[in-house]
């Protein structure tokens, strides 16, 4: 007997609702809800107009506007400026290589690229910066673009190169700030603003990464020693105030390290006490990634002959670290934050030359305004990671589960 | 039970020296002292398709897992392929290197694709060439009847393909001796079949296998002698035909006439 298939149907389609529509459901739809409406509208109200009035009528803005320099290169010296524009150059173009390699669509910008460059522009033009800064951030923009255009031609089998290119850039940055080689060496007494919580931030997480996997892996050793160790470095940093790490690292580390290491600088140490701080915590991170791989992935990479390094690095790394990028960057946010801390040992990065602008006896007093801006310096920054890391995560999660 | 060995040694169609040599082999899970297997016995010959059957919890998969050093034990010997199942680890690499094995789980690494699945032990352990490895992959997708889905994840797949991908990387080592741990028993029952006929092919195409299953038609057509497990030990070894028919322990009687 032959029964007719009922015919498919499509899906509902759901109705978009107007705007009024919208309001009476999810505003107005009960008295309470009307009065809680109106009570939060008007807070909102109140504080956004509160805070419009003091950005654009109290606010005393030259304390920024007068001191760019010092936020961002701090006393560094300008006949060396070239050096940093130099390095962002470096970066944008391979930013702008990797962005355009990792977009798969025809469209050649989407619309939140088109809002970024209309940002960037506007702030080339805007800002009260001298010429040449200008000519040098249009050459930026126009490198970062030609990487774009050249990262969205090269083949996907490139994409091991990447990181590469990542790491020849880092050593080429450091050589472009620090001088020797041929370049004139700079002292890191005027290393400083931004560019040194720059520095310090990316070199402790590129550092501290390797170190955390390894300390994770040592948690899981088969090896007695090598276990007990790790964990104890790992339960006695995490018991232990980041400050309290950092004067370590400052007054403690030349104790014990070898004489030629002795006066090791201050930055270094800085970067010593992050690196040693923070590979602690995303120990643990990694190791809650090592715990949710099944057994059974590593079983059968043995089964195939592999031994122990490659089913580590090839089979069971990669999916703990995938399953807790969040945690990663969370941990990579955090420590860029922490970077503050470094003023109270007086390394003038950004916040440090807040500080140090806010003594100067005219500016005495403007703490909100100093502090907003770098606020939004360092929200920049980790906002621009938490989404690479969205990028990342949405990337790698391409057909699988 | 020693006397099945002896005459299947003085049989002359089967090559002399067998492929899996277990003498006596004794393990305790460390965990919780438990003594899982007791003094387990057993000759694979070459080519020669071995099937073990037996209760859950029997100690099946506890056996046959070390076979390729998946699990330790503590008394007796194992000898795969003429090497010796020691310690060194030397031995342990070259065993596994003869030795595939097929999951009841698949355990299918869900961060590469079919192709770097099979393609991944070839060149990491083997050392051949990206472009020699790929093509052997492919010929053994194609064999397996996955050669399409070769770009995709394991994640995209059923289950039935997932296994007959897990299959494909095992022989992609090109393995002497094939282990398989009750590789349908995950399956929804429309995919048993499409995993079972490769195994079938591939138990025509002479490779030694030894399986742990509870598909009696498989067993019954393919094996050339079944084993039944029970409690650490092994109870029965027939053909399958006094297997099914005519089973000696009373033991494999009650087990048979649970399963049929
Ligand atoms: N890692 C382990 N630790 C302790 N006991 C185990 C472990 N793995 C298996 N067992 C026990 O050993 C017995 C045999 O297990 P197994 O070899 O998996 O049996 P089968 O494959 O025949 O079902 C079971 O009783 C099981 O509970
Ligand atoms: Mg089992």
């Amino acid at each position: 007997m032959q029964t007719e298939l009922p015919p498919p149907v499509a899906p509902p389609i759901s109705r978009a609702s107007s705007p009024w529509e919208w309001m009476r459901v999810n505003l107005f739809s009960t008295w309470y809800n009307i009065i809680l409406t109106i009570v939060c509208v008007v807070i909102i109200v109140v504080g956004i107009s509160n805070l419009l009035r003091w950005v654009f009528d109290i606010a005393q803005w030259n304390v920024v506007v007068t001191n760019l320099q010092l936020f961002f290169v701090g006393r560094f010296p300008p006949e060396l400026y070239w050096r940093v524009w130099l390095s962002l150059g470096v970066l944008a173009c391979l930013a702008g290589i990797a962005w355009g390699f990792s977009r798969t669509d025809a469209r050649w910008l989407s619309h939140s690229t088109l809002i970024a460059l209309g940002v960037i522009v506007a702030a080339v033009i805007l800002l009260p910066i001298p010429l040449s800064s200008r000519l040098w951030l249009v050459t930026i923009a126009l490198v970062a673009t030609i990487g774009y255009a050249a990262g969205r031609q090269l083949p996907p089998n490139l994409s091991s190169w990447l990181p590469v290119m990542w790491g020849v850039a880092f050593l080429l940055v450091w050589w472009l700030i620090k001088g020797g080689l041929g370049l004139a060496p700079t002292p890191t007494t005027v290393w400083s603003g931004l560019l040194l919580t720059l520095l310090t931030a990316t070199t402790s997480i590129i550092l501290s990464f390797p170190l955390g996997v390894l300390l994770a892996l040592g948690r899981q050793s088969p090896l007695p020693v090598v276990r007990g160790l790790s964990t104890l470095y790992i339960e006695v940093i995490r018991g232990l105030p980041l400050i309290g790490i950092l004067f370590l690292a400052q007054v403690m580390l030349p104790l014990f390290l070898p004489p030629w290491f002795r006066d090791l600088d201050r930055v270094l140490r800085a970067i010593a006490g992050l690196v040693l701080f923070s590979a602690a915590y995303l120990a643990e991170n990694v190791r809650g990634g090592l715990q949710a791989v099944p057994r059974g992935q590593a079983e059968a990479a043995k089964a195939l002959g592999l031994g122990a390094p490659l089913t580590v690095s090839l089979i069971v790394l990669p999916q703990a670290l995938k399953a807790v990028i969040p945690a990663i960057v969370g941990q990579f946010i955090s420590l860029f934050k922490d970077t503050s801390l470094l003023a109270l040992f007086g390394l003038l990065e950004l916040t440090g030359i807040a500080r140090s602008i806010l003594a100067q006896p005219e500016f005495i007093g403007r703490y909100a305004e100093v502090y907003l801006f770098i606020g939004l310096i360092y929200w920049i920054f980790c906002y621009g990671m938490s989404q690479a890391s969205r990028n990342l995560e949405r990337k790698l999660n391409v057909g699988q589960r | 039970m020693t006397q099945q060995t002896i005459t299947t040694e003085t049989d002359a169609s089967l090559p002399q020296k067998p492929a899996i040599i277990a003498e006596n082999v004794h393990k305790w899970y460390a965990s919780n002292k438990f003594h899982v297997l007791r003094g387990v016995s057993l000759n694979v010959y070459r080519g020669e398709v071995v099937v073990i059957m037996g209760p859950s919890g029997s100690g099946k998969s506890t056996f046959i897992r070390t076979f390729n050093a998946l699990e330790e034990y503590q008394q007796g010997r194992i000898e795969i392929d003429g090497i010796e199942l020691s310690h060194d680890l030397r031995n342990i690499d070259a065993i596994r290197k003869e030795v595939g094995m097929v999951f009841q789980q698949f355990n299918l690494f869900p961060h590469l694709t079919v192709l770097d699945n099979v393609t991944l032990a070839p060149i990491w352990v083997r050392r051949w060439a990206k472009k020699r490895a790929e093509e052997v992959a492919m010929q053994l997708l194609e064999k397996v009847g996955i050669l399409e889905q070769a770009r995709k994840y394991p994640g995209q797949l059923s289950g039935g393909q997932q296994q007959r991908v897990a299959i494909a990387r095992a022989l992609a080592m090109q393995p002497k001796i094939m282990l398989f741990d009750e590789p349908t028993s995950a399956l929804d029952p429309e995919m048993v079949r499409e995993v079972l006929d490769v195994m079938r092919s591939l138990a025509q195409s002479g490779i030694t296998m030894v399986v742990v299953t509870h598909e009696v038609g498989f067993a019954r057509e393919v094996a050339d002698r079944i084993v039944l497990m029970d409690g650490g030990v092994i109870v029965e070894e027939a053909t399958p035909q006094e297997f099914f028919q005519n089973p000696k322990e009373e033991r494999t009687q009650k087990f048979l006439s649970q399963i049929l």
